[in-house]
């Protein structure tokens, strides 16, 4: 059997196998999720140097960087909502290994984002994804791509709040509904700060996809990058959250496996 | 208004700072604690009633030791004077030739004063104030009667005074209703360059737009909770900053009861206290070695903090210890500052009328009439300032007695 994973590194080393970060570089002026003032909020990255080089520390650099479990481009565990608190292995500690390498269905709506920035992906638009790249598979991920990372050194654009709140796409109701209960998939992804749209929480329950996704034991991806290098089917992620004792989530490096 | 200060010429080394001669004794330094609130005082015996010049540990004229501080009027007459034209000192050396002369008080002492350029010779009626001198000691200034408390016409109004005309003035939150009202308030002043500090960018409010687009303004990125980010700002800019406004802050209204974990107690302490250390190590240096340069050298560090700082106001627990942890830094800057001229200013007002006040009943303090106190603070050289009603009146009663407004405070905060 180590015969497969000799050809796996046989086709990295071939370039049969690309390698695709799926990951934002992590810095101090990532967008940070914002919650109404009032409330508890998540601390963004930050890196306090210790030494350099210099008299606190001679022959050596390091930092200590603080942030929160969902800073960056990070992974939801089912802990992370109510709907999900009562689940057997539900924190990033204890989730099965084996759900961290896994296929990925990538669903293209640049255009429809690019028009409407509070587009909301519907069950039809799937409908029609399978009818052109065959049904969803139990145990993939769904990624949602809408070139959302190209506006990611523009933090204002990336997240276009206004008066309202913000405005970013996301899945509807019964576009989550059908993942969950009739393709029973690993999770979902975004490349915008949440999984659901910019005013999901306007939605019927809100935050339908952190609602039915968690509550059915799914995960969730947030701020992916360079879903436009990916195939609509066929890649392999690697999503390796950290082991963070009851940790509801954590920052990760996605990597992504396509055929060249 | 004074006249744009020249260009200096880059060439020329850069003149290093100097401070007038600093000991003094503790009982002098009674001057400069009412010099810092912008208040001219002398003592006056308790006992006989004689005003008395210099201070001294008891009284001229009855050797009681009841000299409490007491503001005088300020009304004098100029009795002699002189003009210096040498001195051993190096600071004075710079500074000749230098006017002095003798005023007789109408409370009755005589006291030696620096003259403004304008008084008349004697006999002349003048008008004497208390002002913190390069060094942060308090002196006191004879002007012309008729000017009474404006030294903006003198030359010698720079060695008194941290007037933002023509200076370049960093705010470091651009975004507040009080960070907008300063801004608008330099501008008026006459403040050259405002750098206006953004964090979360993404975050607009009302007025923000109006404000930036103000010609004085350039909107610079700076979160104080981000090391990186603030020092980055300080290489950029920091070398040109002579006056610096810390009003960045964050204020929640929490006892230790309700706020429920530290968590948004260590976010006030990453902007009220660590945010300020942060600033101080960007800035501080680069701000230092320029007490001195030409006509708009740096002159001053403004920290908006809270009256709550003096006193932990329960409602508002960890708001307070952050302003209270903040306000003890600030001695240390101070401390810091001194040698280079810089003066530090501490703001002390009671409840802004902003957000997380709104529940409070009034008075509450506008956000215009701070930003205009402030001003109006760097323009006198005060030191401490407490603007408004309530802060007055809290300083008042923390003056009389802190213990028993610990106490009025916890049996405020029941009825709150």
């Amino acid at each position: 059997m180590t015969e497969l994973l000799q050809d796996l590194l046989a086709g990295i080393a071939a370039d049969k196998l690309k390698v695709v970060d799926l990951t934002h570089t992590l810095g101090p002026s990532f967008p940070q999720l914002s919650l109404p003032p009032e409330m508890g909020q998540a601390l963004p990255y930050r890196s306090e140097e210790i030494s350099r080089y210099d008299g606190r520390g001679p022959a050596w650099y390091w930092n200590n960087f603080t942030l929160c479990e969902h800073t960056g481009t990070h992974f939801d565990a089912p802990i992370h909502w109510v709907s999900g608190r009562e689940l057997p292995n539900n924190s990033v500690d204890t989730i099965p290994p084996e759900h961290m390498i896994a296929p990925a269905c990538v669903i293209d709506c640049t255009a429809d984002a690019e028009h409407d920035a509070d587009f909301l992906l519907t069950r039809e638009r799937l409908e029609e994804w399978e009818a052109e790249h065959g049904r969803i598979p139990a145990g993939s991920w769904v990624l949602m791509r809408t070139g959302w990372a190209r506006r990611v050194n523009d933090p204002v654009a990336f997240q276009n709040f206004d008066e309202i709140g913000q405005h970013t796409p996301g899945p509807d109701v019964d576009c989550v509904r059908f993942l969950v209960d009739e393709r029973d998939v690993l999770g979902f992804g975004t490349e915008t700060i949440g999984t659901d749209s910019g005013q999901a929480q306007r939605l019927n329950p809100p935050y339908p996809c952190h609602y039915y996704m968690h509550g059915a034991g799914k995960y969730g991806l947030q701020c992916l990058n360079n879903l436009d290098r990916l195939p609509p089917t066929g890649a392999v992620l690697f999503t390796a959250p950290l082991k963070l004792e009851e940790g509801s989530g954590s920052p990760l490096r996605v990597l992504a496996l396509t055929p060249a | 208004m004074r006249a744009r200060p020249r260009l200096k010429n880059p060439i020329l080394r850069t003149r290093q700072p100097l401070t007038p001669p600093m000991p003094r004794s503790r009982t002098a330094l009674g001057l400069t604690a009412q010099a810092a609130e912008g208040r001219f005082s002398l003592q006056r015996c308790e006992s006989c009633g004689q005003v008395q010049y210099p201070p001294a540990d008891s009284c001229r004229a009855c050797l009681s030791e009841e000299l409490p501080w007491t503001p005088m009027s300020g009304r004098g007459e100029l009795l002699a004077h002189t003009t210096l034209h040498h001195s051993n000192d190096p600071f004075y050396r710079e500074r000749l030739p230098w006017r002095l002369g003798l005023t007789r008080l109408e409370e009755g002492p005589v006291v030696v004063a620096h003259l403004h350029r304008d008084c008349p010779p004697p006999p002349a009626a003048v008008g004497v104030t208390a002002k913190l001198d390069k060094a942060g000691r308090g002196v006191l200034v004879a002007l012309p009667a008729d000017e009474l408390g404006d030294m903006s016409t003198d030359p010698r109004h720079g060695e008194f005074s941290c007037d933002p005309e023509h200076r370049k003035v960093l705010v470091t939150d651009g975004k507040s209703r009080v960070g907008q009202a300063l801004v608008r308030e330099l501008a008026a002043a006459g403040a050259a360059v405002i750098w206006v500090g953004q964090a979360e960018p993404w975050k607009k409010f009302a007025g923000q737009d109006a404000v930036e687009k103000l010609p004085q303004v350039t909107v610079v990125p700076l979160d104080l909770t981000d090391e990186r980010g603030v020092k980055r700002i300080g290489a950029e800019i920091g070398g040109r900053v002579d006056i610096l406004i810390n009003n960045a802050e964050v204020h929640r209204t929490q006892g230790i009861a309700d706020s429920g974990g530290a968590e948004m107690a260590r976010r006030e302490m990453e902007v009220n206290y660590l945010g300020l250390l942060r600033l101080a190590q960007a800035f501080g240096p680069a701000m230092r070695a320029r007490g001195a340069d030409g006509g708009a050298s740096a002159t001053a560090w403004v920290n908006v903090l809270s009256v709550y700082a003096l006193s932990n106001y329960p409602p508002q627990g960890t708001y307070s210890a952050s302003k209270a942890a903040a306000l003890s830094l600030s001695q240390c800057l101070r401390a810091e500052m001194q040698d280079a001229g810089i003066r530090v200013v501490n703001v002390f007002p009671g409840p802004i009328d902003e957000e997380w006040n709104q529940p409070l009943p009034p008075p509450k303090l506008a956000p215009e009439r701070l930003a205009r106190d402030i001003v109006r603070g760097l323009r006198d050289g005060v030191e401490d300032l407490f603007p408004g009603d309530v802060a007055r009146e809290w300083l008042a009663r923390w003056k009389d007695n802190p213990k028993v407004l610990e106490r009025e405070l916890a049996l405020e905060s029941r009825t709150a």
